[in-house]
């Protein structure tokens, strides 16, 4: 998706320190991945020498590990040297030059989701030189952080403009060789999100991914970052409810969330990648590590995730709560239609005294679609006091897919509260015909029940986002029942 | 859609055979609905009288083998659920089904505007839906707060049978059945369902009261009340017929009919 090309054409034609042969201006790197490829990433972003230096060692960790099996989840290896790990954007000469070029089908889709006018040619990949008029409205929003004190760029930038609070959280809360795909992201991630709250700062707005302008441009080893100093406050919006085409079929990000004291951090996510088509060819591996640290007392970490899209997922948005009274929680609705597979769920680790968390999470499972909840909660002998309510419910839309739940709990320390609540339930003739004779149609009649069905999650969505998931699910389910 | 004023009856069944299960319910079933009439169809249970309610409604399952039903002069047969629905046809169920999660307003909103819209009239928005059903509520005896509740879930018997009626009264439909509405209720709200019910009578619309019991017809008086027995309508009569019935049970009825 072509975006911002000019400061991504700047960071291309960056000077290479390294004496790499590849040509510079070159946009593709060959396929595969050695240490040369790594320094070769670094370089081309002008990074400093201790990032080339984490890169190379998380590499290295990399090279030492295998990739997970225990998932409930099934697809052919993945071949790592076949993986380009550095492409320069597109040259927005290939890319269409307006709407009218654009495939039909993906523009009914926006209407459907009532994706704004002006909105659509971006995420279709339209030359945005030519259409994009949130220029000024991304400047007055920078302008107005900058004001509060609050950092918001892109990972690249913080890398170059901010390397002290790079150095000091980067890696704390997922470290380099935490697993498989947090190490191959460690060592070749593209580019992400970067926040930093002041102390004592409410940021004034949500942050969304949707107002760093170059954000579409992250490619498929996103990294974020995101720390919230003492009492201070942020609310961060990430993806997008239309469909996001991206020719790259392996997603591995990492996000690190980091709160200290009296911090709160509300992290929502709506993944709408291509699911592949209804008979399963095609569609794209998200393999994603979240995790949050409740560093400080009375800190709070909220994840809040939609999850309709990708082949398959694995991701387990998950909080460390290692100051005593801190908060984790985790909502979810993931939604697996057709052949895709979800294996998703989340970790909470309770270190800190009178800690509390809770997992609500809404799997759905549509045509021939897997989709597994998986959890731990772990109560640490240090955690006195602490608390944990789950609940986990499954919905199942015909007879073909399946759900699973694998609840995995922990309890080291006797006054530990752990509630576990799981339900699975299909929707009923009766409920169908009730809303049918009321007027509505079948597929209204399975949206109106699906959405009943996830608005728990949903209530925690800020409130916009919360109208779009509810269409994006709409959506996605689209012919899944008659 | 048959102009106001139009000669037609509402509904007319014709000679109806249903099927449920390799079992036959219905057997020959023939009834004639004039317009702003009130039907009451009594019968001892496992007669076929809920079967009628659910072949009306389009219900998966019940398969019609023979007969024919016709509905405003439409062939009601041939309509999905839904577009018995946006035609006026409404069911009042016996046992209002639970949905969770989905609040009562925001259904009974999507159902006013989902009919609104096959009819080619302006949707609602929330504050002229609220305006609708404000009065319907208070005729109901319903709280404000029953609105954000999830549908019949947690309700009692007697609010989920006041919630049908508060339904029936936002969705304004020509022809009500109403399938055992009475069953389960106390006299307070048997007293109150009934108020609704006779707040939509009109000469415009017409019912069909599906009762096992007389004392809902004391406080709703049908034009006509029909026996049911044995998949067909035994006997005929008017609102005398369903206090003869409350004193002599049904099986003299029924011995009548097989004697005959």
């Amino acid at each position: 998706m072509a975006t911002d090309s000019k400061e991504l054409a700047g960071l291309v034609g960056g000077k290479y320190r390294y004496g790499f042969v590849t040509d510079i201006e070159e946009d593709r790197v060959p396929p595969g991945l050695n240490e040369d490829v790594v320094r070769l990433i670094s370089a081309k972003k002008n990074e400093p020498e201790f990032m080339t230096e984490w890169r190379l060692k998380a590499y290295r960790q990399w090279l030492t590990m295998t990739e997970p099996t225990w998932a409930q989840v099934s697809y052919e290896p993945i071949d790592y040297q076949s993986i380009c790990y550095y492409a320069a954007p597109k040259n927005p000469d290939d890319a269409p030059k307006s709407l009218d070029e654009v495939d039909p089908k993906l523009l009914e889709t926006y209407d459907k989701l009532g994706i704004p006018l002006h909105e659509r040619a971006r995420l279709a990949g339209v030359a945005v030189d030519a259409v994009f008029d949130s220029v000024s409205v991304a400047t007055t929003f920078k302008a107005k952080l900058a004001e509060a004190g609050v950092i918001f760029c892109s990972f690249s930038e913080a890398v170059t403009e901010y390397p002290e609070l790079v150095k000091k959280y980067l890696g704390t809360v997922v470290p380099r060789a935490d697993n498989f795909f947090a190490a191959l992201n460690s060592a070749v991630f593209s580019d992400g999100s970067f926040v930093y709250i002041p102390k004592g700062v409410r940021c004034p707005m949500e942050l969304s991914t949707y107002f760093r302008i170059n954000a579409a441009n992250t490619g498929q080893f996103e990294r974020t970052l995101i720390i919230a100093d003492e009492g201070s406050h942020v609310s961060y919006l990430e993806g997008c409810t239309a469909p996001m085409r991206d020719e790259n079929q392996l997603h591995a990000a990492v996000v690190e969330l980091v709160a200290l004291d009296d911090a709160e951090i509300k992290y929502s996510t709506v993944q709408n990648w291509y699911p592949g088509d209804e008979n399963g060819v095609g569609g794209i591996y998200n393999f994603v590590t979240k995790r949050g640290d409740c560093r400080g007392a009375n800190s709070k970490i909220s994840w809040t995730q939609v999850e309709t899209g990708s082949a398959i997922t694995w991701k387990y948005p998950s909080c460390v709560l290692r100051g005593e009274n801190s908060v984790g929680e985790f909502y979810s609705v993931a939604v697996a239609n057709n052949y895709q597979q979800a294996d998703t769920g989340s970790k909470m680790i309770h270190i800190g005294r009178n800690t509390r968390s809770t997992i609500i999470s809404k799997g759905i499972s549509a045509g021939h679609a897997q989709n597994a909840y998986r959890g731990l909660v772990r109560i640490m002998p240090t955690a006195q006091g602490a608390r944990n309510y789950t609940q986990c419910d499954s919905l199942l839309l015909g007879d073909q897919c399946s759900a699973h739940t694998f609840p995995y709990i922990e309890a080291r320390e006797r006054s530990a509260h752990i509630e576990h609540e799981a339900t699975t339930s299909k929707i009923s003739e009766d409920q169908l015909f009730y809303c049918r004779q009321r007027g509505l149609s079948e597929e209204d009649a399975v949206n109106l029940i699906v959405n009943g069905f996830c608005r728990e999650v949903f209530k925690e969505l800020p409130m916009e986002f919360a109208v779009e998931a509810q269409n994006l699910l709409n959506v996605s389910l689209e012919g899944a029942v008659g | 859609m048959v102009e106001l004023g139009d000669p037609n009856p509402m509904l007319v069944i014709d000679s109806l055979h249903v099927r449920v299960q390799d079992r036959d319910i219905l057997d020959g079933l023939s009834l004639s609905v004039g317009l702003g009439e009130v039907h009451a169809i009594m019968g001892p249970n496992g007669s076929g009288k809920s079967t009628l309610a659910q072949v009306l409604a389009g219900r998966d399952g019940y398969e019609v083998t023979a007969g024919r039903i016709e509905f405003l002069g439409e062939d009601l047969l041939a309509l999905t659920p839904e577009e018995r629905a946006h035609a006026g046809l409404f069911l009042a169920f016996q046992y209002p089904i639970e949905i969770p999660g989905v609040n009562n307003a925001y259904l009974l909103k999507a159902a006013l505007n989902a009919q609104r819209h096959a009819r080619g009239e302006p949707e609602l928005d929330a504050f002229e839906f609220m305006r609708v059903i404000k009065d319907n509520m208070k005729l109901m005896q319903i709280h404000e707060d029953f609105l954000s509740r999830s549908v019949n879930t947690g309700f009692s018997g007697g609010e989920k049978k006041r919630n049908e009626i508060l339904q029936m009264l936002t969705l304004e439909p020509r022809l009500a059945v109403l399938d055992e509405t009475d069953s389960g209720l106390d006299v307070d709200a048997l007293k109150i369902v009934a108020n609704g019910i006779n707040s939509l009578r009109d000469p415009q619309r017409s019912m069909i009261l599906v009762t096992h019991y007389e004392r809902l017809l004391e406080l709703v008086k049908p034009d006509h009340v029909h026996v049911l027995a044995h998949g067909k309508i035994v006997r005929s009569g008017d609102h005398t017929l369903a206090r003869e019935l409350d004193e002599r049970g049904y099986e003299w009825i029924e011995q009548e009919a097989q004697s005959a």
